[in-house]
């Protein structure tokens, strides 16, 4: 197990920036998620890091071994790099049964025939495949699929794993099998793990660390927890969780806080920037109260199952989201009290 | 350091793999035509445009290659009017039994057009075993109406309906049958339809198919040679025959012209197909899943009758000829309960010692080919879809035309390239190893295309994964690259092998004695008046190709699309 470093790394395909100056390290043993929008560069920085493609600038190290570095053109060839790599399509070979697919890393090391054979039952009984082991891909179903996927990964050891979202083929009830499947995985062999998903509810609930990418660029890295509480950009605030971004001014900071006027109302708001400009409002912050402090219209009411989602325009005319555990009708004036919002510099 | 030295040694390998294989297909394929064009400008040494021009303007030239360009052109309308027909019905409506009627059109296309010939001759004309036995036969005298310039336009017109018949249908099936089921919507009937939606939608395809057919009827020897040749009617490709067998290589440069005469003018036939197709490919979205079934009604079984009928017209019937002429005991006997003799198959199987050599050389030639095409065609394809280099894209353009480019020009080539080895005082002209080179460029596409389409179409995360497992370039091409492209890469060999074992042009114009090839003897045999013995043989490759052809299409479900030519 290793950590990966990534120094300033780019990448063009033709005219193209896909990757434009990454610069991160994902530490030994933890569960990283790439998150973005599609076409914004983490399945490109996934396979950079697999060797698949080769960067156009910057240095890439496992461990302390460099395997790839743009300026001497060195590019270790992903077959000697020792890696885990899980894709979206599975990629099982159709013409191997699924013991010869998951045995197939331990045949290229050429170990004995007996210590395939055992290794090979650890990695299928790792990921429950024990009865399955004779039959062919194409006999199986898409999460068995994507299990021989994982327990061919395993089988060799890999110092990382990387995920290319892994569940994206799958339906709704399955993927949530699969995310407990893929965090036991990770609690029991400490790898470290790469996974690559445009789903925010798939990243927070497996991710040690979520990296949100955006254009070519790591926007922001953080636990999944401050991702959501403390935003650093309008688009991480945006993409990140409900909520709605507003313009604030006159901040003052005092011993006691800061404060700032937002939604044409003075009001204390968190922050750790001296010259904050916008402010994120999670549904969590607006309760309803009809002395509270700003007026706000109910646009549209979306019912998800045991609580309403109110989409607001303020009297000062932003679009608000939030909550409300009965329902109301679009064209009622609401009264809204705000509790102190997380404020943040304009990026 | 140590790492410098390991690094990318996977990817290095690959590219010296790549380029080594490359310089091999560009030698074998594109060395024979760039040696003809050099010779067709230069005519022996120096920058010699007035001798082109000298043997251009010569009578003969002129009369052949107006013969060539008229007997193309109006060969190339009948197929295009059954071609046509055929597609578009298969295509569109719901037809039952489409499978067997495509299968059956198909077949002439295997079937080489010596053989067509042939067959046709021994169901028209005078001496007719068919006609005898049925009693209809014209009275002895009257001249077979097959040896004329009709009767060439009508075998060239059967023989290519199936390359009119491929194209077109590949278009309509790209059609999606939501913009026909919006125009019946719409209110949209019958002929409406079809003139309003979808020959507008596949006038593209159409266009690209006339093309290759006229470039392939252009290039014909078979039938101009068997038909022309007694009627003294010469085509381009029969007149450098005539020429070269009799005044030998000493007309080599006078020829060499020309095959570049012939060559051009294929040539514009290739690239207006190449433009048609690239149009065909743009503006065309939405699912093609289920293919177009507008129902026929009351129609669908008179014209079921019909084109059945039409089937039996241009496959059977011309078989039945075939069969009956190499039944009887002597050419013009009529074949009777009586008369039926098995004495000419057993002459040409296990007597003549020159039919005999034919088949061990048209196999061996056939199976070389095939495998060592094989060999070299799966690794290169790989390679060539996942290292994009400008060199690859190149060849990938130019592959084609020795297959595209009429069999007289290419062989020209392999004779220019190959009567005085570079560097020695060895020749390969008159040797097995010319035609065997020769074939290797000719169907070095035949084997390619499939085995490139099928592996385009193999998810490339197959080959990453073994990759990201450690596997090695030699692992991956053994483990996984092999056996998921084995299936297309059979079918490809067993496409080279049945067109090479029926080849004539190429090896017309390169055999000598000890090396006659099947096409050759069938040729050489009905020339000296052996009818009998030329149909035995004729009938014996038919069966070979029907063989092979069922083989294919019993294993075709198994395919990727696009490797089975007649499934395209």
């Amino acid at each position: 197990m290793a950590e990966l470093t990534l120094t300033d790394i780019a990448k063009h395909f033709g005219d193209a920036a896909a990757l434009k100056s990454v610069t991160t390290t994902m530490r030994d043993g933890e569960f990283l998620a790439l998150l973005g929008p599609s076409g914004c560069g983490k399945s490109t920085l996934l396979r950079l890091l697999a060797g698949f493609e080769h960067p156009t600038k910057g240095s890439i190290r496992i461990g302390d071994r460099e395997v790839a570095n743009a300026a001497s053109r060195l590019n270790v060839p992903p077959e000697d790099r020792n890696i885990g790599f899980v894709f979206q399509s599975y990629a099982l070979w159709p013409h191997m049964n699924v013991r010869r697919n998951v045995g197939y890393p331990l045949e290229i090391r050429r170990l004995s025939k007996a210590e395939r054979e055992a290794r090979i039952d650890a990695a299928l009984a790792a990921t429950e495949l024990e009865p399955y082991g004779d039959r062919m891909p194409s006999d199986l179903s898409g999460g068995q699929r994507q299990r021989v996927a994982l327990a061919r990964c395993l089988v060799s050891d890999p110092t990382a794993v990387l995920l290319d979202e892994p569940l994206a083929n799958l339906d709704v009830a399955l993927r949530a099998s699969m995310q407990a499947v893929f965090s036991d995985f990770h609690r029991r062999t400490m790898a470290t793990m790469v996974y690559v998903t445009h789903d925010q509810a798939e990243a927070m609930a497996m991710a040690d660390r979520i990296a949100v990418m955006n254009n070519g660029v790591i926007v922001q890295l953080d636990t999944p927890e401050a991702l959501y509480a403390r935003p650093r950009s309008r688009f991480v605030a945006e993409f990140i969780g409900e909520g709605a971004v507003v313009p604030l001014t006159g901040a003052i900071q005092s011993d006691t806080g800061a404060e700032a006027t937002l939604l044409g109302t003075r009001l204390k708001v968190e922050t750790d920037t001296a010259q904050p400009a916008l402010a994120c409002l999670r549904p969590e912050n607006l309760t309803i109260a009809e002395t509270g402090d700003i007026r706000a219209r109910v646009e549209r009411v979306t019912y998800l199952g045991g609580r309403y989602r109110l989409n607001l325009t303020a009297a000062s005319g932003e679009a608000l989201v939030t909550q409300s555990a009965t329902r109301l009708t679009p064209g009622d004036q609401i009264g809204l009290a705000l509790s102190a919002p997380w404020a943040f510099a304009a990026a | 350091m140590s790492l410098a030295a390991t690094n990318s040694s996977s990817s290095r390998s690959e590219g010296r793999l790549l380029s080594l294989a490359l310089a091999l297909a560009v030698l074998i394929t594109l060395a024979p035509v760039a040696r003809l064009f050099l010779e067709g400008i230069t005519a022996g040494g120096s920058l010699n445009l007035g001798f082109f021009s000298e043997v251009v303007a010569k009578p003969a030239t002129l009369s052949a290659l107006r013969h060539s360009l008229v007997t193309a052109g109006l060969g190339t309308v009948i197929s295009v009017l059954i071609g046509g027909t055929f597609a578009f019905l298969v295509a569109l409506t719901d037809l039952r039994r489409k499978g067997a009627l495509v299968f059956c059109l198909m077949i002439p296309m295997m079937i080489p057009p010596q053989i067509t010939a042939l067959s046709w001759t021994q169901v028209l004309g005078p001496s007719s075993v068919f006609l005898k036995t049925l009693g209809l036969a014209p009275p002895l005298g009257a001249p077979q109406p097959l040896y004329s310039s009709g009767g060439i336009i009508f075998l060239l017109g059967i023989q290519h309906t199936s390359i009119i018949f491929l194209t077109l249908r590949a278009g309509l099936r790209a059609i999606p049958q939501e913009v026909v089921e919006a125009a019946r919507i719409s209110g949209a009937k019958g002929f409406r339809i079809w003139g309003q939606i979808v020959l507008p939608l596949s006038l593209s395809s159409l266009l690209a198919g006339i093309a290759i057919t006229f470039v392939t009827a252009l290039g014909n020897f078979g039938i101009p040679a068997m038909l022309g040749i007694p009627a003294g009617y010469s085509t381009l490709p029969t007149l450098i025959y005539q020429r070269l067998a009799s005044m030998g290589t000493t007309v080599l440069a006078e020829v060499a012209v020309l095959a570049m005469l012939i060559g051009l003018v294929a040539t514009l036939g290739i690239l207006l197909q190449r433009f048609f197709q690239r149009r065909q490919r743009v503006h065309l979205v939405g699912s093609t899943g289920r293919p177009l079934a507008i129902p026929l009604g009351k129609a669908r079984l008179p014209v079921e009758i019909a084109l059945w009928t039409v089937i039996c017209a241009i496959l059977v019937l011309p078989m039945l000829g075939l069969l009956a002429t190499s039944l009887v005991p002597a050419y013009g006997v009529p074949l009777r309960l009586d008369t039926i003799s098995l004495s000419g198959w057993h002459e040409v199987l296990f007597r003549q010692p020159v039919t005999q050599r034919a088949f061990v050389n048209s196999f061996a030639l056939s199976i070389s080919a095939a495998t060592l095409l094989m060999a070299l065609c799966l690794p290169l394809a790989w390679l060539m879809d996942r290292h994009k280099t400008p060199l690859g894209r190149a060849f990938d353009s130019l592959l084609d035309l020795p297959y595209a480019l009429p069999g007289v020009v290419l062989a020209i080539a392999m004779i220019l390239l190959l009567i005085n080895l570079p560097f020695t005082e060895a020749t390969l002209y008159g040797t097995i190893w010319i035609i065997f080179l020769a074939y290797l460029a000719r169907f070095f596409a035949v084997m390619f295309r499939p085995v490139q389409s099928s592996l385009r179409q193999l998810d490339p995360s197959m080959d990453e994964a073994a990759q990201s497992v450690g596997a090695s370039l030699s692992r991956r091409l053994r483990d996984i690259i092999l056996p998921l492209s084995a299936p297309s890469a059979a079918a490809g060999a067993i496409l080279v092998f049945l067109t090479a074992f029926n080849e004539l042009t190429v090896s017309a114009l390169l055999w000598s004695s000890g090396t006659e090839t099947l096409g050759v003897v069938i040729f050489n045999l009905d020339d000296s008046g052996e009818t009998v013995m030329a149909s035995a043989v004729a009938m014996t490759i038919v069966f070979v190709v029907m063989f092979l052809m069922a083989v294919i299409q019993a294993t075709s479900r198994r395919l990727p699309k696009g490797v089975v030519p007649w499934q395209s």
